[in-house]
């Protein structure tokens, strides 16, 4: 039942990624050593709680953050090239060309007094150096790619001209303008409500099968991550603390902070009024993280000694070697609180049976 | 055996349009166009649907925070329009509200502890400062924040300690009812689950009436006895959160169940997704007939003319307290969906429909 591992190219190759950041309260330690490869039509998600790290390490590949007070080491290979080491102005043929960006909120990623056909086909002249009518005809198909009824009509409207959904569509298209070979997604659905959230996530499934973009997919909903990741890295305070295929983390979590995350859920379909196993305690600031494992102190797993001193390293897990199951931890959660979580979401509602028929 | 706290009667709330359109005055929003529900003592509704459906412009209203445009809404025995301005002061001790921001909700320049004590203040509930300081550190234990914490500010609180906050606010006037709007769309996943457990305890413990507005379904039929999902400014389905949510009865209910995403990938994969064509129309100027008809899969023609009531339908007793309802022409026989494409005949269908419906 699992689906095939993607199994093209590595498109970007990201090693020891470290941001940290120059506050009142000292360093702020944001990334904390990242290392990942994305594949050519893999969607790699992202997941973790505000403050994870999670958009500030994909904002730094194309530094699209302020240095200083941000500083970035480590490397991030785009095709051979080095993205961490390369100038201002090399970057400005990455940014848009190469990794595409779509962002959360629609309303303030698009520019209120530009019709959208000109936010469109701007970065296409820029990096593509078409003619004005040229990337007008493109603008029209990447408008009807997305779903945009009666296209053609539609590029001289201003964003207010168009509803929520039908914005974002608009930003995902800008963001496919210069065919990246990178697109990333930050909450581009968090705004919208869930029927519209439900046709994006369909959309962009299906954009990637026809153009065999990497999708770096950025959210802290599980149940999007569900339906739209081939692999999934959680996050919490700056690292990794567990990565694995979609399939695996959901029927197997290892890690204690993803399995207390799935099973604090409420599940629909589940209706057992207990309490939410809910996790105790705060995600830690960046300036001032706990030594040791940096969720040990709302962990139920730790001991006193290694994991209130020693930083656990990311290993691999699982049975099967080279699945790529790691976990940042010392511990694995026991089995039966394992399968109390994969259980956890499976209760669905009795129409969904009926509907998939 | 029913007994309501709260009752909401063809409640209506429009707002007037700004500008000015051409030739005319403009349509007024139709934020709420005619609601009712109750909500027995003690327990909990939940109210959801998408941004912009009235969900919590229903909610300010019943507080009176918002003057309703027409319809009655009784509390505890007493009809709230009524109310002049002091035994309005005397029914908002009664209830309270939760916010959904605790971040723009709390005045950033004063202490959580005057932001909760100035409730007390304003429904004299203290004696004397000693007093007030001791009922202000009683609060915020109950909420699971520090008794010491009265002092600080705001920001020194994280979103989920200043939701806690938010909550000791509303506890102080002793409500028996609690609005709770959003309450916990701005947390972080493992906090969200931590506020929910906490409003279900004290419910329990201070027998609290909730009306709890989200557009996350989850969430709300964790928390709910019963659910009302709203669909521009209508309730389109009501009834027992079991029902609702495992036997729904409204296309608009189905379709919105059906986009919800499940942390189950193997599920998500081999679901499809009723899709909804369109978007929600302006509330300034619904569609004629049924509102939802616009967007909906299983449309026929009549949907155009008739305005369809909340009638019974499924295993319902149709009981007010029990009952489950939905307010669409395919419940013509309680309990018989009529499929227009099982049913090639529409206009029999629609005598049939017609004949079975109150008409508006």
């Amino acid at each position: 039942m699992s689906i095939d591992r993607p199994s093209g190219d590595v498109v970007l190759s990201v090693r020891d990624l470290e941001v940290s950041f120059a506050t009142r309260r000292g360093r702020a330690d944001v990334v904390r050593g990242l290392d990942y490869d994305l594949r050519r039509g893999e969607t790699l998600a992202l997941v973790g709680e505000s403050g994870s790290g999670k958009s500030v390490s994909t904002m730094a590949l194309t530094k699209l953050i302020p240095i200083p007070p941000g500083r970035v080491t480590g490397t991030a290979m785009l095709d051979g090239q080095d993205l961490i080491a390369m100038s201002e102005r090399d970057l400005l043929a990455v940014r848009g060309r190469r990794i595409g960006f779509v962002f959360q909120d629609p309303m303030t990623s698009l520019n209120p007094v530009h019709p959208i056909g000109r936010q469109l086909t701007e970065g296409m002249r820029h990096h593509l150096g078409i003619s004005e009518s040229d990337a007008r005809d493109r603008a029209v198909d990447l408008l009807r790619k997305v779903g945009i009824p009666a296209a053609e009509k539609r590029l001289d409207d201003y964003p207010h001209q168009f509803s929520g959904g039908m914005r974002q569509r608009v930003v995902i298209a800008i963001g496919l303008s210069c065919d990246p070979q990178v697109l990333i997604a930050d909450e581009a659905t968090t705004a919208l409500d869930v029927t519209t959230q439900a046709q994006i996530i369909e959309l962009v499934n299906q954009l990637q099968d026809e153009l065999g973009m990497a999708v770096i997919w950025i959210t802290h909903d599980l149940g999007v991550v569900a339906g739209i990741a081939d692999r999934v890295m959680v996050m919490y305070a700056g690292e990794i603390v567990e990565e694995a295929d979609v399939d695996e983390l959901f029927a197997d979590p290892r890690h204690p902070y993803t399995v207390g995350l799935l099973k604090s859920l409420p599940v629909l379909g589940a209706f057992d009024r207990d309490e939410l196993a809910a996790i105790p305690g705060l995600p830690p600031a960046p300036t001032d993280l706990p030594a040791g494992c940096a969720f040990h102190p709302r962990c139920a797993y730790r001991d006193d000694e290694r994991c209130v001193s020693e930083r656990p390293p990311l290993r691999e897990v699982g049975g099967d070697a080279g699945s790529g199951h790691r976990i940042r931890s010392f511990y694995e959660v026991a089995e039966d609180d394992r399968r109390a979580a994969a259980t956890a979401g499976i209760a669905a509602p009795e129409h969904r049976e009926e509907d998939a028929s | 055996m029913s007994d309501p706290l709260l009752q909401v009667d063809d409640l209506h709330v429009h707002f007037p349009a700004g500008g000015r359109a051409v030739g005319g005055k403009r349509n007024p929003v139709r934020a709420v166009d005619g609601i009712s529900f109750s909500i027995e003592r003690g327990r909990t509704l939940g109210l959801v649907g998408e941004s912009g459906c009235g969900k919590s412009t229903t909610g300010l209203s019943i507080l009176r925070l918002v003057e309703p445009t027409s319809g009655t809404v009784t509390f505890d025995g007493t009809d709230l329009g009524n109310l002049g301005r002091k035994d309005l002061r005397r029914f908002r001790r009664r209830a309270a509200m939760i916010f959904q921001d605790p971040y723009a909700s709390l005045d950033p320049r004063r202490t959580v502890g005057d932001a909760i004590g100035e409730a007390l203040d304003i429904h004299d509930l203290h004696q004397g400062r000693q007093a007030r300081a001791t009922r202000v550190a009683e609060l915020l234990e109950r909420v699971g924040l520090h008794p010491d914490t009265g002092s600080r500010y705001p920001h020194e609180f994280s979103g989920g300690q200043r939701q806690r906050v938010g909550i000791a606010r509303a506890l102080a006037v002793e409500p028996d009812f609690l609005v709770c709007d959003e309450p916990i769309a701005a947390l972080d996943v493992s906090i969200q689950a931590q506020v929910l457990n906490l409003l279900a305890e004290l419910q329990d413990e201070l027998q609290l009436t909730y009306l709890f507005i989200a557009h996350d379904l989850a969430a709300v039929q964790h928390v709910s006895d019963r659910i009302a999902v709203m669909y521009l400014g209508r309730i389109v389905e009501e009834g027992d959160r079991r029902d609702v949510i495992t036997d729904p009865q409204h296309p608009y209910t189905r379709a919105l169940l059906s986009a919800v995403p499940v942390p189950d990938p193997v599920a998500e994969r081999q679901r499809s997704r009723v899709e909804l064509v369109g978007d929600v129309p302006s509330p300034m100027n619904p569609p004629s007939g049924c509102r939802f008809r616009t967007r909906c899969p299983r449309v026929f023609e009549a949907c155009g003319r008739i305005d369809p009531d909340l009638i019974p339908v499924g295993g319902g007793e149709g009981s007010v307290g029990g009952g489950h309802t939905a307010a669409c022409l395919l419940h013509g026989e309680v309990g018989q969906p009529v499929e227009r494409s099982e049913h090639p005949d529409a206009n029999e269908i629609e005598a049939g429909l017609d004949g079975a419906l109150p008409n508006r």
